[in-house]
């Protein structure tokens, strides 16, 4: 199992993530265990994932919507949002719509090109999980947490804006 | 000048020492350059043609003496002894080794200053008035807002990774001189009928290769709102920007995709959760932040200056030079004063470090050791008495600040182009010196009176071309620099029935020799067709259409190939 970032820890990751194929169609699903699945899936599969057993969570991709799943997030056990490019900023609003908005309060992971100088604004916004790109070392990467100390605005880590403390 | 307080100059700090790791990690190898590249960019340090520029941050362009010393040093230790101050309210500097930012920006930040979010796709610096605080038609103290605006923006954790850059004007008096119908958002200061402040929120404005005004998407957006409002509109704009292509992510294409009527009504639904929740403005957060800026301690002045108006009446000189670089103050007995970084023969908006230190000096001495820098990239002394306004006179003349052109054709304002920019289709500088030499007869430059000449190296339009009265495009034509020229531009709501408008481009471009005197041609008709000395070049455009100036120009059927056989010979 591979160690991610959770809780400001570095812990191994019981999930497993499925995702689509090359070609565009979905995996098989294994038959037990716990997954992660992309959102196309559980939309075309909801019932019998529900059934099998094993914890079962959704994935999203930049530019889905917090919205397809915010009826079902009862029936989830964590949710990802991917990040196919660290610039690409969607998750960032994804993320708070789905802890402020959506009443999301487990675990939510930031997955994709994750790196160490986005920490910061990821848990911002509400991530407390994170898998981070191949390659990057993700106890070194713990110390980006701390960097700034303070921030001006409202968020989900610090739900009064700075004037509002000051 | 807002003062950082204690938690304010941490985070300055903080950035400090967070970048000087990034640094490092990128010198051990442990970030490859593309990973580096966003790290480097949102803290203002690109890399140019010649070596690493660093735009450092004047936030909505208000300076100290003593930051103004400090940018001297800088200039002087790190780069090779002078910066460049940009139409956006910062200074670039040029030449710093990329290992040396970490320094530099630790030597800013004993001053109170940064280089955050001036370049990166986020909220970069905010820009407005450079006569806040004391123009006559004031309706609020735009730097406060503008203040309140960059706490907001300082590492915003949700609008850092924007599909583009987003650039933020507020205006706080009637008059707009913050060209708010040409930014991302503007926001331009208004009363209700009751009395209450808020703001006109202009979304989508902007120049680059899609020139378009803004479109109002809130006639009156009361103040406590001012936050939330602009977070919905990021917000939006975040979840729904293109991300495909970077020539269509800004914040316009997408105002124009969905119809400014949808946009709004986007805005206006994600607002409504947004509304009265904890960003909502208080009461005492905006009094905290006015009571942080220094106020310029005034004296109690009966009203015009004798002296001054007896001297205006006998020296044509100094009256000339105030006639143009001296502007109205709310306060009596004061006014403002422009420092021309437009002397011919030096790049519009170059400063020496000698010039800094002169200019914090002459702060010192007549301005409450505060200086604005404009966006037409002059420096301004906001709070000078008038009695003083001829022995500043002979000081600025001394330095080579006091060129009487504020308004008129050589006040022009040109990015640095292809001699420092890597982007560049062409070169701007030698062009701009050779429009300054062509027309640098003041008698004539008077009698031309108000034009503004905006020139950019390419279509990224750092020198707002699009909204010259003249304006003078760079562009590449099978690898040889070409100036494309347009007509009937205007920034703004610079005076009553002038709206912000976009020029028109008269026709096929020219070469750099032929510039000036396509110019030349422009004012000529101008000059034959004006009813009075009162209308200006561009209400003549307006009033008549490019026609006639584009028969003048391209008239004579010989002109075009002439122009093009004389551009080959010098190649
Ligand atoms: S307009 Fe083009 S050439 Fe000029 S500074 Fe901007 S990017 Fe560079």
């Amino acid at each position: 199992m591979a160690a991610f970032i959770r809780d400001r820890k570095v812990v191994s990751d019981p999930w497993l993530r499925l995702e689509r194929n090359d070609d565009g169609s979905l995996p098989p699903v294994p038959r037990a265990g716990d997954i992660i699945v992309p959102l196309a899936m559980w939309q075309a599969q909801r019932d019998s994932l529900l059934v099998r057993p094993g914890r079962i969570g959704v994935w999203l991709d930049s530019h889905e919507a917090p919205e397809a799943i915010a009826e079902d997030l009862r029936l989830l056990g964590v949710v990802a949002v991917n990040f196919p490019k660290s610039g690409d900023g969607r998750g960032y609003t994804t993320a708070r719509l789905l802890r402020e908005r959506y009443g999301w309060k487990g675990e939510l992971r930031a997955i994709g090109d994750v790196l160490r100088d986005q920490l910061f604004f990821l848990s911002s916004c509400g991530f407390n999980a994170f898998v981070l790109r191949a390659g990057e070392d993700p106890r070194e990467a713990l110390a980006a947490f701390g960097e700034l100390s303070e921030a001006y605005q409202a968020s989900v880590e610090r739900p009064e804006p700075l004037f509002r403390r000051r | 000048m807002y003062r950082y307080d204690e938690i304010d100059q941490k985070l300055v700090d903080e950035r400090v020492a967070q970048y000087r790791d990034q640094t490092r990690r990128f010198l051990a190898g442990a970030l490859s350059e593309d990973d580096f590249r966003p790290l480097r960019l949102r803290n203002g340090l690109y890399i140019q043609r010649h070596a690493p520029m660093l735009r450092v941050a004047i936030p909505y362009g208000l300076l100290s003496s003593r930051q103004l010393r400090t940018l001297a040093h800088v200039a002087r230790k790190w780069d090779r002894g002078y910066g460049h101050f940009s139409t956006r309210q910062n200074l670039q500097f040029n030449w710093p080794k990329l290992e040396d930012v970490p320094d530099i920006l630790a030597e800013l930040a004993t001053v109170q200053m940064h280089a955050i979010q001036t370049s990166g796709n986020c909220v970069r610096n905010i820009t407005t008035d450079h006569l806040a605080g004391v123009a006559r038609d004031e309706i609020v103290d735009s730097f406060v807002w503008c203040e309140l605006l960059r706490q907001w923006s300082t590492f915003h954790p949700e609008f850092s990774y924007l599909p583009r850059k987003f650039k933020i004007a507020v205006n706080g008096a009637a008059v707009d001189r913050a060209a708010t119908y040409l930014h991302d958002i503007g926001l331009h200061a208004v009363r209700d009928a009751r009395g209450e402040t808020g703001f006109r929120v202009i979304v989508g404005g902007g120049m680059g290769r899609t020139p378009i005004l803004g479109h109002v998407i809130r006639e009156f957006l009361p103040w406590p709102h001012f936050l939330t409002y602009i977070e919905a509109v990021l917000r939006v704009y975040n979840r729904y920007g293109r991300r495909d292509n970077i020539h269509k992510a800004r914040i316009k294409i997408l105002v124009k995709a969905l119809t400014p009527a949808r946009f709004r009504e986007e805005v206006e639904a994600e607002w409504a959760h947004l509304k009265d929740g904890p960003s909502t403005l208080t009461g005492s957060e905006v009094r905290r932040v006015e009571r942080r800026f220094t106020r310029p301690a005034y004296e109690r002045l009966p009203g015009d200056d004798a002296g001054y108006a007896a001297r205006l009446a006998s020296d044509r000189a100094f009256a000339a030079w105030a006639g143009r670089n001296v502007h109205a103050h709310k306060m009596p007995g004061y006014a403002a004063v422009t420092l021309s970084l437009k002397k011919t023969g030096v790049p519009p908006g170059d400063a020496t470090a000698g010039q800094m230190d002169a200019v914090a000096d002459l702060a010192e001495r007549y301005s409450q050791g505060e200086l604005r820098l404009s966006h037409e990239q002059n420096l301004i002394l906001a709070d000078v008495r008038q009695a003083e306004l001829r022995a500043l006179w002979d000081d600025a003349k001394a330095l080579g600040l006091a060129t009487p052109n504020v308004g008129l054709l050589t006040n022009l304002i040109a990015c640095p182009g292809g001699d420092f920019c890597s982007l560049a289709n062409a070169k701007t500088i030698p062009v701009a010196q050779a429009i300054q030499e062509r027309f640098d007869r003041l008698d004539y430059l008077h009698d031309i009176g108000e034009l503004d000449l905006n020139l950019s190296g390419c279509m990224n339009s750092c020198g707002h071309h699009h909204v010259g009265h003249i304006g003078i495009l760079g562009v590449d034509k099978n690898g040889e620099e070409w100036y494309q020229i347009s007509i009937g531009g205007n920034q703004g709501l610079t005076r009553p029935g002038a709206p912000a408008a976009l020029g028109k481009v008269i026709g096929p471009s020219f070469a750099r020799a032929d510039v000036p005197g396509v110019i030349e041609r422009l004012i000529e008709v101008y000059l034959e067709r004006r009813d009075s000395e009162e209308e200006r070049f561009v209400d003549v455009v307006w009033r008549i259409g490019v026609e006639p100036f584009k028969e003048r120009v391209y008239g004579g059927v010989h002109q075009r190939p002439e122009s093009r056989q004389r551009s080959l010979a010098a190649a």
